[in-house]
């Protein structure tokens, strides 16, 4: 494709340099410079560091967003080993984002979409598992927060493409392998943060494992429609306002916004269930194998996993016979593959070290409020 | 084809130019492989703490020998399967995956997968804490899986699940709870291949649940000989319910054909027939209205049998045995659960059986094992012939 008007060089005050073992590094000299200017780059030409592309970047200790791009959240989000989430959602000047009422928006070519992982620190550097972050990049400081990560998606002529970049030092490296960061929470025990390769971005984001096309996950209208903090606004609303989203209509139904305990507890596990479960588990995902499908569709109470015995769950199935035995979440496969650790049963495969203590105590509670029994 | 050096193979870790680990620049040509490319790995073993995946078209890996290549996962922390491909015209050959988490080597989706030469192994022996399939295609189409060694998998060393053109031939699988498993799976030829010392040698399986409904596998020529190891399968699992001592066993598939196989030593029977209502699974468990949980058109001819039977893997069948032939006695060649659909068109053949004088043992499950019977006439019947499998050239 041809490069995009919008690809203009950047002006910034890095200098660059290069070791005598070739890698590059950034001086850390950064000038005061403001909210950075986006700069699209075509497949044959990834950068190596986040920051060339201008959406999120470090000045000095603080995380700045570029003002072109839109923090956003969504209601209940995918569970990620309790680390914070930045999203934020670029689109090319003048375009627009095409609203659907079930599947992710059709953005336009040039669209990038950012996730930053960071975890609160204490003064030892040992990671918290709980934050009262209001979702403004403004407060996130390196002296007080640990970036881990930030993943790119990014809209080509041909699909999307996905890139992880790792922190390091002020910059962030593309590492289409993916590593382990081996890290230590508050509580002194480790935490092996996972930080997903191309191909294993791809194992959540090719909801259709047919056609294997990568799909953002959380832009779509059951995610989105809600206030956030930062803008107080209804992000829909906001979008459109902005003229970055076309033909909105209220033909969803938003998910819960995690820990809103007044929705219905069916609201909220489903909510959980679409968002942690969805990606893989629907009619078209890699896992229709297992015939356990848990988007939040309609679907048959045996395929959403009641009294549903498993198919290839391997010892995933912890010994138990069926996804879901009603009113007895201690005797589901459900509950038993959130509550391991262990990587050859839990679930989801990918994306989590540690059990979502509070998302599982969800899914219990949801269980053991189903009536009947399995024959 | 381009054929990738792998030393240098990647520019995607950003660091001091020191050689890389050949994990790393193995994980990389995966993580950016091109169609054409053939990834070679060298003798050696070779470590990896989390999973490796591939999802280009067009892609050969290829090791130097099945014992001389080895990715091993002993120390795994992170990802479900040793190696994860969802990808066309694929094929990997000559190398070894050791000690995965979960499964070894999965392939979720594709068409034209070769499967060569690979050995997938837990080296610790059987264990219900191994992962639970070595080779796992499925959703698959025309497969070979071929000359491949499998060990000690928790539920099948070989397993081919919804899948359609299959051809299984050469393999040898032992200390698995299945050795080979197909399972709703469309056109299957298992042949030449060696199952010993599983918990059951070939299976060809039906589970409800999920869209494909399998039929039309024709099992022959194979050896499966002292499939007698203890059932190691997490409970739950659908293998779980094997008993041990199982040879082939048929459960809930249509149109299968058993035919010129030496099958010997097995303790519970030398072949097994049944229904989804007496594989023992879990009890009894609610079947989809669309399941079909019978087994028809079940041919047996022209296999070489022998010493079947003599100490079946269930207490039930333990009883059953020792009703029908006395506690010193032994289970025929042949027993079937009796389970017959009571809407069955009266054509329609459930089991045929042309065995010189095998014998089939109906142990009448349905009604709670009252009247075993011997009665080989019902079997004297036939089945139209299943056409070979062939796949496209290439």
């Amino acid at each position: 494709m041809d490069r995009p008007v919008y690809d203009a060089p950047i002006q910034r005050g890095v200098s660059r340099l290069i070791t005598t073992c070739g890698a590059l590094f950034i001086s850390a000299l950064l000038t005061a410079c403001g909210p950075t200017e986006v700069t699209f780059h075509t497949a044959d030409n990834y950068p190596k560091r986040l920051s060339d592309w201008g959406l999120v970047s470090l000045d000095g200790q603080q995380l700045t967003v570029s003002d072109q791009a839109l923090v956003y959240d969504v209601n209940t989000a995918l569970f990620s080993d309790y680390a914070l989430k930045l999203r934020t959602l670029y689109l090319p000047e003048g375009t627009q984002a095409d609203y659907d009422a079930t599947d992710t928006f059709a953005l336009p070519v040039g669209s990038i979409i950012s996730k930053t992982f960071i975890y609160p620190k204490t003064q030892t550097g040992a990671l918290l598992t709980s934050s009262d972050w209001n979702g403004d990049p403004s407060a996130i400081q390196t002296n007080d927060f640990e970036l881990m990560e930030t993943r790119l998606m990014v809209k080509q002529a041909s699909g999307w493409d996905a890139l992880p970049y790792v922190w390091k030092g002020d910059d962030a490296y593309l590492s289409l392998t993916g590593t382990i960061r081996p890290m230590t929470l508050a509580d002194g025990s480790p935490l092996n943060y996972l930080v997903p390769s191309k191909n294993q971005c791809a194992s959540c984001h090719a909801t259709n494992h047919t056609t294997g096309e990568l799909l953002p996950i959380g832009i779509k209208a059951r995610h989105l429609d809600r206030s956030t903090k930062i803008y107080n606004k209804n992000q829909l609303d906001h979008w459109a306002e902005r003229g970055w989203l076309t033909h909105v209509s209220g033909g969803h139904t938003p998910n819960a916004i995690w820990g809103d305990t007044s929705q219905t507890l069916d609201h909220q596990a489903r909510s959980y269930l679409d968002i942690n479960c969805g990606h893989c588990h629907n009619a078209q995902g890699a896992a229709d194998t297992s015939g356990l499908l848990l988007d939040y569709e309609q679907h048959p109470a045996s395929a959403l996993g009641r009294c549903k015995p498993p198919i290839a769950a391997g010892r995933g199935s912890g010994g138990h016979l069926y996804s879901i035995v009603p009113g007895q979440a201690e005797h589901s496969i459900l509950s038993f593959r959130l509550a391991t650790n262990d990587p050859g049963m839990m679930m989801p495969e990918l994306g989590r070290s540690l059990v979502h203590e509070e998302g599982l105590e969800i899914i219990n509670q949801w269980i053991n409020s189903m009536d009947g029994q399995c024959l | 084809m381009k054929k990738i050096i792998l030393a240098l193979a990647t520019t995607v870790v950003l660091g001091c130019a020191e050689p890389l680990p050949f994990e790393e620049t193995f994980r990389a040509a995966l993580e950016s492989a091109q169609p054409g490319d053939v990834i070679e790995i060298p003798e050696g073993t070779f470590a990896f703490d989390r999973s490796l995946i591939m999802n280009t078209d067009g892609v050969t890996i290829r090791g130097q020998g099945m014992d001389k290549s080895v990715l091993s996962f002993k120390n795994q922390l992170a990802g479900a399967e040793g190696l994860s491909v969802s990808a066309s015209d694929f094929t990997i050959e000559d190398l070894a995956i050791e000690d995965a988490i979960g499964d070894a080597l999965k392939v979720n989706e594709g068409n034209n997968i070769v499967i060569r030469r690979i050995r997938t192994e837990w080296t610790n022996g059987p264990d219900v804490s191994n992962g639970a399939y070595g080779i796992y295609p499925v959703q698959t189409t025309n497969v070979l899986i071929e000359d491949n060694v499998a060990i000690a998998a928790s539920d099948a060393g070989i397993y081919v699940g919804q899948s359609e053109q299959i051809i299984v031939r050469g393999n040898r699988a032992e200390y698995n709870v299945a050795g080979i498993e197909v399972e709703n799976s469309v056109g299957a030829d298992v042949y030449n291949n060696t199952a010993v010392a599983n918990t059951g040698g070939i299976l060809v399986f039906n589970m409800p649940g999920i869209p494909k409904r399998g039929y039309g596998t024709r099992v022959f020529d194979n050896d499966v000989n002292d499939n007698n190891t203890a059932n190691f399968a997490a409970p739950g699992t659908a293998v779980s319910g094997v008993p041990a001592g199982s040879g082939i066993m048929v459960n809930s598939n249509d149109q299968v054909e058993i035919f010129n196989n030496r099958i010997s030593g097995n303790d519970t029977a030398n072949i097994l027939i049944s229904s989804y209502f007496s594989a023992n699974y879990a009890g009894q468990r609610e079947v989809a209205a669309e399941f079909d949980p019978y087994p028809e058109l079940i041919s047996i001819y022209d296999n070489d049998m022998s010493d079947s039977g003599k100490a079946p893997g269930m207490d039930y069948l333990v009883a059953v045995r020792d009703a029908v032939f006395g506690p010193d006695g032994a289970f025929p060649d042949i027993i079937w659960d009796g389970v017959i659909d009571p809407n069955k068109p009266a054509d329609r053949e459930v089991i045929c059986v042309d065995n010189g004088d095998a014998q089939l043992l109906n142990i009448d499950a349905i009604n709670e094992f009252a009247n075993p019977s011997l009665e080989m006439a019902a079997y004297q019947c036939s089945v139209e012939k299943l056409s070979a499998i062939e796949l496209p050239a290439g």
